[in-house]
């Protein structure tokens, strides 16, 4: 129910400009986005599709900003199995 | 809506908890250990699983025709049961049986999808293609196929010769004779176009004993290509979802396929199955639960399409039980395990061959599943009917 | 796939686990619920617990808005099929649950037209496509839903199509919420906040849980990457002192909501005086019904139904199962009397549901199952 998936704006239908083509993955289909009169999508957006309509715009800053928190983690990780291998090295030296 | 006083209560609930109440023991004391608690209800649950399975619906719905649970209780309690016989219990895609010093294969198929005509081909390919590729899989030469067909008033005819066209050519192709068939027409309404029926028959060549029971612990799983094509093709191709993609149907004959590997490495091939309605998924539970064995699979090998995966994530189906129609899933020896790929591959129809999985020994009878993002989850038989009339 | 398989890399979930190990004090057990129907299944069939220590345990709610329906409405949905002339229209997830006489899929093999559909637009197609039948579509679903069905409803009116209407049974997650809050069985650290519900609805709305019941709240995303980094974001407050909503899932969800979304609810929709959850009882203010100004929309003022409210069966745990206090395998019924093949109760039904999602995928000897899974893939 909670079913929403992420999906590339291809182009707003020219005779229905509620209506945009959205791509996702290879896999097309007319999404209704008039509950995002307020901001709506053009080409080469990302929004989140649920039931045939689009519920929001990806923040793509947001989005970026989730990916370097995981990223760093990811770094900061590695950097400890790092120095955890590093100084079992030194040990057994 | 007014709020009525009256309660009443489902009697098929209260029936389907009576029923279990006076065969199971009492549920596990407070007092016992947490995880322990949950190992007796998991045992139960088992117990429950073997038990002879019933079809308690009186009324036939869809999911038994999904390839899932409900086709398999309804093929046990109400075919086998009835029919009951040592040819027909190994319930494998074809049955072996003797005619003098040979060996056949003898399978049969019905036909029931809809549209007829799908992006990659239609209703005739897939009944020739797929009644050949139950006896490729059995280990037979195909040699010789019936078609019987159930037509509905009013059906054009230029359909009917278009259909019968595709399966002389699918026939050809495949190397088999279609030479015996039949004919009926039903009112309008009372049926939808065409539906095909065949029969096919082959000669077992070597003295290979394949089955899903002879898997064992340690044994390789292998899919000969990406799972979910047809299934998701007829789905866009129904209209109904509005859903556009570059896919067609992977119908195709594997007779040749089969036959390469087997020439390379056919006496360490355990079984191989084509996976059709259910997906690859059904075939996985089969051979657990017939060899008693576990079937560990990493999600990140098997080969999914990009379209296919989108199709699935946008509708929350799992393409390991989409239907396919010209992969096979072969359970082979680790030892051979490679060169069972390679020769494979050496095939245009298993170009995307690749190990997806082992057979362990524990738990027998569950399918699981390392999933990509590295936890482990269990693949069950399918439940319900996500895609009806796929082939 | 773009902003799904990053959120699904293991190498960065390991990372995350450690962290999270890391936050956890030692001898401290954790309880954390996710609402959503969604989260639930992603932890399931991503294998999520095999990221998490032993002491945090994650606790499935209510956001289950299929799992909440109880069999009378079932029974009332199914009355509308059977009218002549009338084709019902459903998303797949309701075509299994039973209700005091069977599912729809028990009904469509008896011979009603009910189809199954993946938008309300689509039901509204086949309203256009037969006008000489009349088109009910099941609505169900919480916030997130609501908008698109208030939409369609919109839509049919501007056509000034006829033969459309709507079988409303959405609900509202913050007195599910609220009820769970409220419920003396359960001791709670926080909150996984519903993802796509706050789409429509934003995070202010779940302030009083932090400020009222002083538990924190972070809003999260539905792949496992985001359930991990939200649980890491609900132990950093806990580790720091702090009580508030965060937001996890900031790509999708605004803090502010969806204006337009809540507007369109508002034309067409109102808030029902009461409304019966399944396993939870009769909940005020917590559910939608269709505007009198839109009743030509309306089912339940188009046709009578039945009405009949129909108890569960005693055996049946859903509603504990649903609050969080029972875990799936705790029900008496669960794997024997009611499995994915034979539902008793909807937690078994919807593949969202609890029991399903334990028994479909979660119900194994976790440690023997890891062993053989690393075994496997060293092959």
């Amino acid at each position: 129910m909670c079913l929403g998936i992420p999906g590339e704006v291809i182009e707003i239908l020219p005779d229905q400009p509620d209506l945009a083509r959205v791509d996702v993955s290879g896999v097309k289909r007319a999404i209704n986005i008039g509950l995002l009169t307020d901001d709506p999508p053009v080409p080469g957006d990302w929004i989140l599709i649920h039931v045939g309509f689009a519920l929001s715009k990806i923040d793509e800053q947001e989005a970026k900003a989730a990916m370097d928190f995981l990223i760093g983690i990811g770094q900061a990780y590695e950097d400890e199995i790092a120095a955890l291998l590093e100084s079992q090295i030194d040990e057994r030296q | 809506m007014t709020h009525q006083d009256t309660t009443q209560q489902a009697d098929w609930a209260e029936a389907a908890v009576a029923e279990h109440a006076a065969g199971y023991p009492a549920h596990a004391s407070a007092g016992t250990a947490h995880s322990s608690r949950e190992q007796l209800v998991l045992e139960r649950i088992e117990r429950a699983r073997r038990a002879r399975p019933r079809v308690r619906e009186k009324l036939i719905t869809l999911a038994h025709g999904a390839g899932g649970k409900a086709s398999q209780s309804l093929i046990e309690a109400i075919f086998l049961d009835a029919f009951r016989n040592p040819l027909l219990e190994p319930l494998e895609d074809a049955a072996i049986m003797t005619a003098g010093d040979a060996r056949l294969a003898f399978t049969t198929d019905s036909y029931v999808v809809s549209p007829l005509f799908f992006p990659g081909g239609d209703i005739g390919d897939l009944a020739v293609n797929g009644t050949v590729n139950d006896l490729a899989v059995s280990g037979a030469r195909p040699a010789h196929l019936s078609a019987g067909f159930i037509l509905e008033e009013g059906f054009p005819v230029e359909d009917l010769r278009r259909i019968v066209a595709s399966m002389a050519a699918a026939a050809a192709a495949a190397g088999v004779s279609i030479v015996t068939g039949d004919t009926k027409v039903v009112q309008r309404g009372k049926g939808d176009g065409c539906y095909i029926t065949t029969a096919g028959v082959g000669v077992v060549t070597g003295n290979l004993t394949l089955g899903v029971a002879t898997a064992r612990p340690g044994d390789a799983v292998i899919v000969s290509g990406p799972v979910g094509d047809h299934g998701i093709t007829i789905m866009l191709a129904r209209g109904e979802l509005d859903l556009d993609a570059d896919l067609v149907s992977d119908t195709a004959p594997v007779h040749d396929l089969v036959r390469g590997l087997l020439d390379a490495v056919g006496p360490d091939v355990r079984a191989m199955r084509d996976a059709t309605r259910g997906g690859v998924a059904t075939i996985l539970n089969e051979v657990a639960k017939a060899a008693g064995v576990a079937v560990a699979v990493d999600e990140d090998a098997v080969p999914v399409r990009a379209e296919v995966r989108g199709a699935c994530e946008l509708l929350g189906i799992d393409p390991l039980y989409v239907a396919c129609e010209g992969r096979i899933v072969v359970i082979v020896d680790p030892g051979a395990a490679d060169a069972a790929v390679a020769a494979l591959r050496a095939h245009p129809l298993g170009a995307g061959a690749t190990v997806v999985g082992h057979v362990a020994e524990d738990p027998p009878g569950l399918v699981l599943l390392k999933t990509g993002f590295g936890g482990t989850r269990i693949i069950d038989l399918l439940v319900g009917d996500p895609l009806p009339r796929i082939c | 796939m773009r902003f799904v398989d990053e959120y699904r890399d293991a190498e960065k979930a390991r990372a995350l686990a450690a962290k999270i190990a890391a936050l956890c004090e030692p001898g401290r057990h954790y309880k954390f619920m996710e609402v959503c129907g969604g989260h639930t299944h992603t932890i399931y069939k991503h294998g999520l617990e095999d990221y998490l220590p032993e002491s945090i345990s994650l606790v499935h709610g209510p956001g289950c808005p299929v799992c909440v329906i109880p069999m009378g409405r079932v029974d009332d949905a199914i009355a509308l099929a059977e009218q002549p002339d009338v084709i019902m229209t459903s998303f797949g997830d309701m075509m299994r649950v039973p209700g005091g006489r069977g599912s729809f899929f028990d009904s469509s093999a008896a011979g009603t037209d009910i189809r199954m559909v993946y938008s309300p637009l689509d039901a509204l197609k086949i309203a256009r496509q037969n006008p000489d039948k009349h088109v009910i579509f099941m609505a169900i679903g919480f916030e997130t839903t609501a908008p698109s069905t208030a939409m369609t409803v919109l839509r049919a009116a501007a056509e000034g199509i006829e033969n459309f209407s709507i079988f409303c049974n959405h609900v509202t997650i913050i007195p599910a919420i609220k009820a769970i809050l409220d419920s003396p069985d359960l001791r709670l650290d926080g909150f996984l906040g519903p993802g796509h519900v706050s789409t429509v609805i934003g995070c202010r709305p779940y302030e009083f849980i932090a400020s009222e019941y002083g538990k924190p709240l972070v809003t999260a995303g539905f792949e496992p990457l985001d359930i991990l980094q939200s649980v890491y974001m609900l132990l950093q407050q806990l580790a720091e002192g702090r009580c508030e909503v965060e937001n996890q899932y900031s790509r999708v969800v605004p803090w502010d909501g969806n204006t337009v979304a809540l507007r369109a609810v508002g034309e067409v929709m109102q808030l029902r005086p009461y409304f019966e959850w399944r396993g939870l009882g009769f909940i005020s203010h917590s559910a939608l019904q269709v505007r009198e100004r839109y009743a030509a929309f309306d089912a339940e003022r188009r046709f009578t139904l039945p009405g009949v409210r129909v108890a569960d069966p005693k055996a049946c745990q859903c509603g504990e199962v649903l609050k969080g206090v029972l875990k799936p395998w705790e029900c008496k019924v669960f794997g024997t009397a009611c499995t994915p093949e034979t539902p008793i109760g909807t937690c078994m039904v919807s593949s969202e549901g609890a029991c399903a999602a334990y028994y479909n995928f979660g119900r194994f000897n976790r440690q023997r199952v890891r062993e053989v899974s690393i075994e496997a893939s060293r092959a």
